[in-house]
């Protein structure tokens, strides 16, 4: 074998991919001894695909013109992006330990100011989907085949701009824009559907005029499958992936704990859920 | 309970509604039509990176010039104002300068932790323009964006220009442009009164002009109301009082050296006149620099109260909150004996 194909034969899977991504994320919550893990944790194997298997970018060069944008509208789930962009080399691993500190350029809640790869500041949610469209047309104008992929979660649904970006991006026909909801079914106030209801999901954004696919977001082939039906599918609409998935996926005992917006791990327990992790290593 | 207002005089004349777009020129005044939208268009055919974008106000706002010129690159995103001003963000994050337009009310209350969010934060080059500024619509609370100053000038990053007239707005356009990062400017639209042409006026960003001299009071204004204080100055020369009027079109950043510099000048009454709440704008904005600075001066306000205003016919509702010129003229004359 050339060296080209012994380093593709090497390459970690997309398992290990999102096994790495949940480790970096727990180390950055046992530094700040808090975080949304349990998101970070459920979302792991959808930033796995988005960064190792369907998006175009180069590590080196994050403000590259080619590049897929990608867009964390759900501002407190950055400590899933953060791991994700360091797995990617775009940001230095040796950051991570800095999580959330004063002068950290991995602010708790994302902001694009600070960090290399981080494409919009979230925070105040619901603000993704519209800056989404806008950079949707952007990239027409401009001809380019780069792809505009957004991550919102279920409890943005409630916003009603999130609706309003839902409506342009069919409007304008944006078939660049490919939006992924966690449905994790959690948020501030309890169970999404409980706090306001959203479904039927899948039929409402296909009245919508959208692409609509709905799969197990934890499953690594249903997620590759359906990143890659949404970029090849030919109809000229925007493309929405629904991904339910399960929170503090991929460590047992976070996975049965109560389900809360912001999961309480007592400090010794940040190296136990490691372990557990490690336990479950791909 | 809920109370109503009493029943009016029905034996009494009264003026109607000057409903959204009332023009706020005088009669006989001279005007020049949609002088945004003509501008705009003058700028953005050098300019190919310049998009419009509108919330279902692309005619009151006079972008429909640009839209009609330049349909290809012009966005209209329905009336989700929200959605305008996160879509201006993203098309400024691909290397386009938006202009995007609505009412003051809309950008300043509705969609404010947008611009907030994802224009100031972002520092992203978008360009607001706002129809109905102040008190600009006789439609009620809902259209009178009586704090939009207020509002904008609170938000980091953020420029905000409050523009006198037609000559003034065909300046600004390309000034905004010529600024990297988010402006705000109020539009006055349809036929917009001309006057500082008459003062060999050049706008500059960040600048302000004084526009006449004066021993005995000093006019501080800016937008609508430095028309009316060249008018008052007039009234009041009459009367043999010495009126001096400082334009300040640009509210953020302040000029702050010409404002301390002719507020210094001892011995002269210092009136601010400001299309807007005495709240948070430029009456406030000057008070706390002149305060900061050490000028102890007699300081009064013209502006409008901190309240809901009535609807009604426009030239009711300046002479009821002091900012037509018979009031503006009463009360510095109130000041004055």
């Amino acid at each position: 074998m050339d060296i080209a194909a012994t380093r593709l034969a090497n390459a970690p899977t997309l398992a290990q991919r999102a096994h790495n991504i949940r480790r970096n994320a727990l180390r950055m919550g046992e530094v700040q001894g808090q975080g949304y893990i349990a998101q970070a944790l459920d979302i792991s194997d959808v930033l796995a695909t988005a960064y190792f298997h369907a998006m175009r970018y180069r590590p080196e060069d994050p403000n590259w013109e080619e590049r897929d944008r990608f867009l964390l509208s759900n501002g407190h789930y950055a400590i899933a992006l953060y791991a994700a962009l360091i797995e990617a080399g775009i940001v230095p691993e040796a950051e991570l330990e800095t999580y959330g500190s004063d002068d950290s350029r991995l602010p708790m809640s994302g902001m694009a100011s600070y960090t290399p790869g981080m494409e919009m500041s979230g925070g105040s949610l619901g603000l993704g989907l519209s800056i989404a469209v806008g950079i949707g047309l952007g990239l027409k104008r401009k001809a380019s085949s780069s792809r505009v992929y957004t991550l919102f979660s279920d409890g943005e649904l409630d916003e009603g701009s999130v609706w309003e970006a839902i409506s342009s991006a069919s409007h304008y026909k944006l078939d660049n824009l490919i939006g992924i909801v966690d449905v994790n079914n959690q948020q501030a106030d309890g169970p999404s559907t409980q706090v306001m209801g959203f479904e039927p999901l899948v039929a409402r954004l296909e009245a919508f005029g959208w692409y609509v696919q709905r799969i197990d977001g934890n499953d690594l082939d249903a997620v590759v499958a359906a990143f890659d039906a949404a970029k090849s599918h030919e109809a000229p609409k925007p493309r929405m992936i629904v991904a339910d998935t399960l929170m503090g996926k991929g460590v047992p005992f976070l996975e049965q704990r109560e389900k809360n917006h912001f999961i309480r791990v007592e400090p010794h327990e940040w190296q136990l859920a490691i372990a557990a992790l490690d336990a479950g290593r791909p | 309970m809920k109370t109503t207002r009493p029943a009016p005089d029905l034996s009494k004349p009264r003026l109607t509604t000057s409903a959204m777009i009332a023009s706020i020129a005088s009669e006989g005044q001279r005007t020049k039509p949609a002088p945004f939208g003509h501008a705009l268009v003058e700028l953005a055919r050098s300019r190919p990176e310049i998009v419009g974008m509108t919330a279902d106000l692309g005619k009151y706002t006079d972008l429909h010039i640009f839209a009609k010129e330049f349909p290809d690159r012009y966005y209209q995103m329905g009336m989700a104002e929200q959605l305008l001003f996160g879509a201006a963000s993203g098309l400024a994050a691909e290397g386009f300068m938006p202009f995007a337009t609505t009412y003051a009310v809309f950008a300043s209350r509705r969609a404010y932790d947008f611009i907030h969010q994802t224009i100031a934060e972002e520092d992203r080059n978008v360009k607001i323009a706002c129809a109905l500024p102040g008190l600009t619509s006789g439609y009620g609370p809902s259209h009178q964006a009586a704090e939009d100053l207020a509002l904008m000038r609170a938000m980091p990053n953020m420029t905000v220009i409050d523009p006198c007239d037609a000559h003034e707005i065909e300046q600004v356009v390309p000034a905004m442009a010529a600024h990297q990062g988010p402006v705000y400017m109020r539009l006055l639209r349809g036929q917009v009164p001309l006057v500082l042409d008459e003062y060999d006026y050049k706008f500059e960003l960040g600048k302000a002009r004084l526009l006449r001299g004066g021993r005995d009071v000093l006019i501080i204004s800016s937008g609508l109301m430095t028309m009316r204080a060249l008018e008052a100055a007039k009234a009041l020369a009459d009367d043999r009082v010495d009126v001096a009027v400082l334009h300040v079109p640009t509210i953020k950043p302040l000029d702050a050296e010409s404002i301390v510099r002719e507020a210094g000048r001892s011995g002269r009454l210092i009136v601010v006149a400001e299309n807007h709440t005495v709240i948070g704008g430029l009456g406030e904005a000057v008070a706390g620099l002149l305060m900061r600075s050490g000028v102890h001066a007699r300081f009064r306000q013209i502006g409008l109260p901190d309240a809901f205003l009535d609807a009604g016919a426009l030239p009711t509702l300046h002479d009821r909150y002091g900012i037509s010129l018979s009031e503006v003229v009463r009360q510095m004359k109130g000041w004055l004996e």
